[in-house]
């Protein structure tokens, strides 16, 4: 009996097995979280149908099921199952002050899905579920009911998003631009005042400026009385609704966003609209706090993070390892420096975050302010946190990574290859140019994306150096000199943060957590598989090499 | 075992002339003596070849004439070495120079990842050849003289590991050549090769003495007797004997020598 099982032992057959087990422990915790993570962030997008439940108090909910439970503590010895409820999604925060309600299932009487409900996104309040009553103009009635106010309803939505549409372009650009020339002949006056007393020249040029000032001043007048003239347009039409219990609430037909009647609608239309709302979020700029709205200043903010990281990481890296392993005597010293390398990439990250503020933000940053900037101070330009000194924090947190992958992919480059080259009368920095550093690409590359990948996830070191919950402008804009990189920016790590955990409304918040982090995911997978596409076309190109 | 006076082989009457001079050459990895006191001389458009068992220091040598050695940390060489009369390790020389004059050809073809027509013109375009015509006729030029031009004309811009193990050694041969070297090392260069490739190679080798002087190590002693006019036998670091090749083989003068030829060890 002993000895077969020795044998059974020696074969090696457990061992196999237990290798097997531990790959799919781990491909099934992986799975597991992408799957999770999927399946809430997708269920996001779609229009649910609207119930409306009649429950034994003769009160009406109406809403957009969003689950069942069983209710905590309800499950006694002669009810094994426990009560369930259910979570409604009632919307209509501005009368309700919460958007969901939950249901216990024994106070239901009916549950009916009428197609004649509306629901309406808006600007303001989130969403809103009811039966129009009527539409106005001002005081005056346009059309009263249900159904007409229905058709009356969708071209009016039409026209005030066109007209939101030119009042963000007139905010935004029009008077941003008018914003941007008054403060920099502001700044120009500061200059010149902020020295010693100004001459007769000085003063001249001092006179135009302010001419300046009041011209684009009178001009951004002129923008403000437009801009009034189209909010009360804007305003001009309203909605009277009527909710499920009969509580009338009168609203702006300027604060909706898209009304739909998703008990109408038929699978083709709700999946059009499921892959508008995709596109929304993916586009546009967040609302109520972030919970609404897209989070495209989020995508965009990490992107451009982890390329300007890149930019910085690469160069760096590649030199320091070059030194380390082609030049540097490989002694004492250098085995040291590995070490302190290797070290370095275990350091915490909010460690790097707390060096970049001191370092980047107050140090540089600070300096910079008092040589280029002194005109804008105490009001700093470099000297706060942006989106330029937090890639560099997160450059210096994912040098460590460059550094080890470059210097084992020279390793990896042939003896015979750095031989062929010098035997032919190429001096050591031709044949590191030619042949080494080329062989070396790949190794290079597959640095960047683990950098890329690290540096993307961070979380800890940008809030301290530059990531805001909401960021009035992107880093990059129409106005010179269009890359400002002394702006601060969203991040969707921070994102998820700041929405899952700091947002006043968490059940609202839940699906853009899991939208934020699907969204992370696919950023950083892009970026990775685009530099693994770069990488495979360098091995192609190079093949034979051993990486 | 060979000591004090340089060997000067006896041989035809008609004067021939020396390339390499080497008198009384030490060489040491840091502490450790790999060569002691070496002295021969190596003649000009002649094939010289150097056997010996593994580890006796004849691919040291061979480095040393081009200074590859140079890139081993703590090595260094006593006495002198004469390239036409100039101090191969003289202050004054210029080490590209020196290699570009010497050229060299591995035991483990190393073409670099690159088209079969960059490998041969990598050398010519370091030392500043840029116009395209002149690249085109050296690259022809070295392929011809590699006897590899006729099976690669067609595909010049593909990738050099793409041919085959034999056609890769010549294509370092005419990398090598490509630059226009006097003296061509060859350190067991069909050692990795089929019988035909190598066959391809020893007769390259009779076209290439034309022009060139070459110096070959080779463990194979066939191969020493077939392609080579002289032949020199080491041993443990030092040069056992040195003298025309079928002397070498057929009268040996050392015992040592004559058992390693007839295999009895080694």
């Amino acid at each position: 009996m002993r000895a077969p099982f020795k044998k059974f032992l020696a074969s090696g057959n457990v061992f196999i097995w237990g290798c097997a087990a531990g790959v799919s422990v781990s491909l099934l915790m992986v799975f597991g979280l992408l799957l999770l993570i999927v399946f809430n962030g997708l269920g996001y997008f779609w229009t649910a149908n609207i119930v409306e439940l009649t429950l034994k108090d003769t009160q009406h909910v109406m809403g957009q099921l969003a689950g069942r439970e069983v209710i905590p503590r309800s499950v006694t010895p002669d009810r094994p199952e426990g009560k369930s409820r259910l979570r409604v999604k009632v919307g209509n925060r501005d009368i309700y002050g919460l958007d969901f309600k939950w249901v216990n299932d024994d106070q239901i009487v009916s549950e009916t899905y009428p197609p004649d409900i509306a629901l309406l996104e808006r600007r303001e309040w989130g969403n809103m579920y009811a039966r129009i009553k009527a539409v106005y103009r001002g005081e005056t009635l346009q059309a009263e009911g249900n159904d007409a106010g229905w058709s009356a309803l969708a071209p009016l939505i039409d026209t005030t998003n066109a007209l939101h549409q030119q009042i963000t372009r007139i905010e935004g650009i029009e008077i941003g631009s008018i914003n941007t020339d008054i403060e920099q002949a502001r700044l120009k006056i500061r200059a010149l005042e902020i020295g010693a007393a100004p001459d007769t020249r000085e003063r001249g040029q001092i006179d135009t400026l302010k001419a300046q000032v009041a011209a684009a001043e009178s001009r951004y007048q002129e923008k403000t009385l437009e801009l009034d003239t189209l909010r009360t347009q804007f305003n001009e039409y309203s909605v009277l609704m009527v909710d499920a219990n009969g509580r009338e609430k009168q609203i702006p037909v300027g604060q909706i966003i898209r009304a739909l009647r998703p008990n109408e609608m038929g699978l083709m239309h709700k999946s059009w609209i499921y892959l508008t709302n995709v596109w929304s979020v993916l586009s546009t700029e967040p609302r109520e706090a972030n919970t609404e709205g897209g989070i495209f200043p989020a995508i965009f903010g990490t992107v451009l993070m982890v390329i300007i990281m890149s930019l910085a990481v690469v160069p760096f890296g590649v030199l320091a390892a070059l030194y380390l392993r082609e030049y540097a005597r490989q002694g004492v010293m250098v085995r040291l420096v590995r070490i302190a390398v290797n070290n370095l990439a275990g350091v915490p990250s909010i460690v790097f975050g707390v060096f970049g503020l001191g370092f980047f933000i107050y140090a540089v940053g600070g300096t910079l302010d008092t040589l280029f900037f002194p005109e804008r101070l105490p009001a700093p330009t470099f000297g706060t946190g942006g989106i330029l000194w937090a890639s560099l924090t997160l450059a210096l947190l994912t040098v460590p990574v460059v550094i080890v992958s470059t210097e084992e992919g020279l390793a990896a480059v042939p003896r015979e290859f750095r031989e062929g080259s010098l035997a032919l009368g190429a001096t050591k920095l031709e044949t590191m140019l030619k042949v080494v550093i080329p062989s070396a690409l790949p190794g290079i590359l597959t640095g960047l994306i683990l950098s890329m990948a690290r540096a993307a996830g961070e979380v800890a070191p940008l809030m301290l150096t530059g990531v805001v919950k909401l960021a009035p402008s992107l880093p990059v804009d129409g106005s010179w000199p269009f890359l400002h990189f002394d702006r601060k920016f969203m991040h969707l790590g921070f994102h998820i943060y700041d929405v899952g955990f700091q947002s006043p409304n968490v059940e609202a918040a839940k699906p853009m957590v899991y939208i934020t982090t699907l969204v992370l995911i696919t950023v950083v997978v892009l970026l990775n598989l685009t530099a693994i596409v770069l990488r495979n076309h360098l091995r192609k190109k190079y093949a034979g090499s051993v990486l | 075992m060979q000591t004090g006076p340089r060997q000067s082989p006896d041989h035809d009457s008609k004067a021939q002339a020396v390339k390499l001079t080497l008198n009384h050459v030490d060489f040491f990895y840091g502490e450790r003596q790999a060569l002691f006191d070496i002295n021969i001389e190596i003649v000009k458009n002649q094939v010289t070849s150097f056997i010996g068992p593994s580890g006796c220091g004849k691919s040291t040598l061979l480095r040393c004439l081009n200074r590859l050695n140079d890139l081993v940390e703590g090595a260094h060489l006593e006495g002198t070495m004469l390239l036409d009369g100039m101090n191969i390790y003289g202050p004054d020389v210029d080490i590209t120079d020196l290699r570009k004059r010497v050229g060299m050809v591995f035991q483990k073809s190393n073409p670099f990842p690159k088209s079969i027509y960059e490998n041969v013109a990598y050398g010519p375009r370091l030392h500043g050849i840029k116009n395209r015509g002149q690249l085109d006729q050296i690259v022809e030029e070295g392929l011809k003289g590699a006897g590899l031009w006729e099976e690669v004309n067609d595909r010049l811009q593909a990738s050099a590991f793409g041919l085959s193990g034999g056609q890769q050694q010549r294509l370092c041969i005419a990398r090598a050549l490509a630059v226009k070297p006097d003296v061509l090392l060859m350190d067991e260069p069909c050692s990795a090769l089929d019988p035909v490739a190598t066959a391809k190679i020893e007769e390259l080798l009779f076209s290439l003495k034309q022009d060139l002087t070459v110096v070959i190590v080779t463990h194979n002693m066939q191969q020493a007797a077939r392609v080579s006019d002289w032949t020199a036998f080491m041993y443990l670091g030092e040069i056992v004997e040195f003298g025309l090749t079928k002397q070498i083989f057929t009268t040996p003068s050392k015992k040592q020598t004559d058992d390693y030829i007839t295999g009895r060890f080694g």
